[in-house]
């Protein structure tokens, strides 16, 4: 997330190019008004940054303009490094896509292009010495921004995968000794993995005898994920506990077939409330209507 | 190291308090086998829950000592398979298929009394 490296424009070996870069620093903070203005309309325009308001966008501009400015002065990106990590902090959340964080720091780089274009048009030689500071330094600031909204962007996904892994594998006990373990959405090898592990230490702690696996849930499985089935199944047998699979869908159904599973290991019911129903069986209870019960004493 | 091996009414407890050589396994084999025959037992337990390793050649024991004992006309059960263990074993393909497994000494007598019940 933090990039380690030391964050620095590379200095222009000349003095005479230090002094263009001062000369241009001093005249973006001149124009710093007008030059604002100009790049946030020019935001709006191109209908980017449109989960934000105008004065949202005109406030962010300020601050990312002379971060900008203070980048080029200074000739170190770290400031700006923690201004665009800070940015994407509070912008991600609020649906801002990566393209239009790339887009508004390409706009400033090209609305200060076109001042300085404006402004030495009548000397083409300084014009061009200008553009030689210029442009290194402006690409690499616009470079660390993209970067640092990227490199956020992972650390979410990062922390949402974490949060989704660890809250999709529950294993419930519904009666004495009977232990359901519903599992929803994709199974990859790794939480296909941790499911396995969960359910074999619930099965001890809560000293099961029966598990009902519901993959209602589940709409395709891999090989190597319904083989990971298969085998939990088979550590749960080791354990001493039964297990009965439910919600087969026809796709994994056509998988396990395929993967030539001995059906004879598998105990498999249509639906959960049938899986469960088996179950009780199994654990020798009876479900009885209330009325039937007082009827029948 | 010998594994002691306890009489209970009509059961057999063994019970491994360390990881076994192979020797040790075989010899496990011929004294439940002799005990067997001695006490006239119904049942057998093997308690493995002090095992964090369980070998091909210690799975193949343990189901070969099942059918041995079954031919004498008991029944064994291997209880307390850690699952850790129990899930490197599934990854290396020892299930020991036919063999009757529970959760701890408690589940596997429990287990021994139904088929004692049901069998006579």
């Amino acid at each position: 997330m933090v990039n380690k490296k030391p964050a620095s424009v590379p200095q222009p070996p000349s003095t005479q190019s230090t002094e263009l870069l001062r000369e241009l620093v001093a005249h973006l903070s001149e124009h710093r008004t007008q030059l604002r203005e100009e790049w946030a309309s020019r935001i709006t325009e191109a209908q980017l940054l449109t989960a934000m308001t105008k004065d949202e966008i005109f406030a962010e501009a300020t601050s990312v303009y002379d971060n900008y400015v203070e980048a080029l002065a200074t000739g170190t990106l770290e400031a700006l490094q923690s201004y665009s990590r800070n940015l994407s902090e509070r912008i991600i959340p609020r649906g801002v896509e990566t393209h239009e964080v790339v887009g508004i720091v390409l706009l400033l780089r090209d609305v200060l292009a076109r001042s300085l274009f404006a402004k030495y048009q009548g000397d083409f030689t300084k014009l061009n010495r200008i553009l030689d500071a210029y442009e290194p330094a402006a690409n690499r600031i616009a470079n660390t921004v993209a970067v640092g909204f990227v490199q956020e962007r992972e650390r979410v996904i990062r922390q949402q995968q974490e949060a989704i892994r660890e809250l999709s594998t529950p294993v419930l006990q519904v009666r004495e000794r009977l232990l359901i373990l519903p599992i929803i959405g994709v199974i990859d090898p790794q939480r296909a993995r941790q499911l396995t592990e969960q359910l074999l230490r619930g099965i001890r702690t809560n000293r099961a005898k029966v598990v009902v696996i519901d993959i209602t849930g589940v709409a395709a499985m891999d090989a190597t994920v319904a083989n990971h089935l298969v085998q939990t199944v088979e550590a749960s047998r080791l354990l001493g506990a039964t297990v009965i699979v439910t919600g087969l869908s026809p796709e994994i159904a056509l998988t396990i077939v395929n993967i030539g599973v001995d059906l004879g290991k598998m105990n498999t019911v249509g639906d959960l409330q049938g899986g469960i129903e088996q179950a009780e069986r199994l654990l020798g209870y009876k479900v009885i209507p209330v009325e039937e019960a007082t009827a029948a004493a | 190291m010998e594994v002691p091996i306890l009489k209970q009414g009509r059961y057999l407890i063994a019970t491994i308090q360390a990881a076994l050589s192979d020797e040790d396994l075989l010899h496990l084999r011929r004294a439940l086998l002799e005990r067997v025959i001695q006490f006239r037992s119904r049942g057998v337990i093997v308690d493995v829950t002090a095992l964090d390793v369980m070998d091909s050649f210690a799975t193949r024991t343990l189901r070969d000592i099942t059918y041995m004992i079954r031919l004498r006309g008991a029944d064994t059960v291997i209880v307390g398979i850690q699952p850790e263990v129990a899930f490197a074993m599934v990854q290396l393909g020892l299930t020991l298929e036919g063999v009757a497994t529970a959760l701890d000494l408690e589940e596997g007598l429990a287990h021994l009394e139904r088929r004692a019940r049901s069998s006579s």
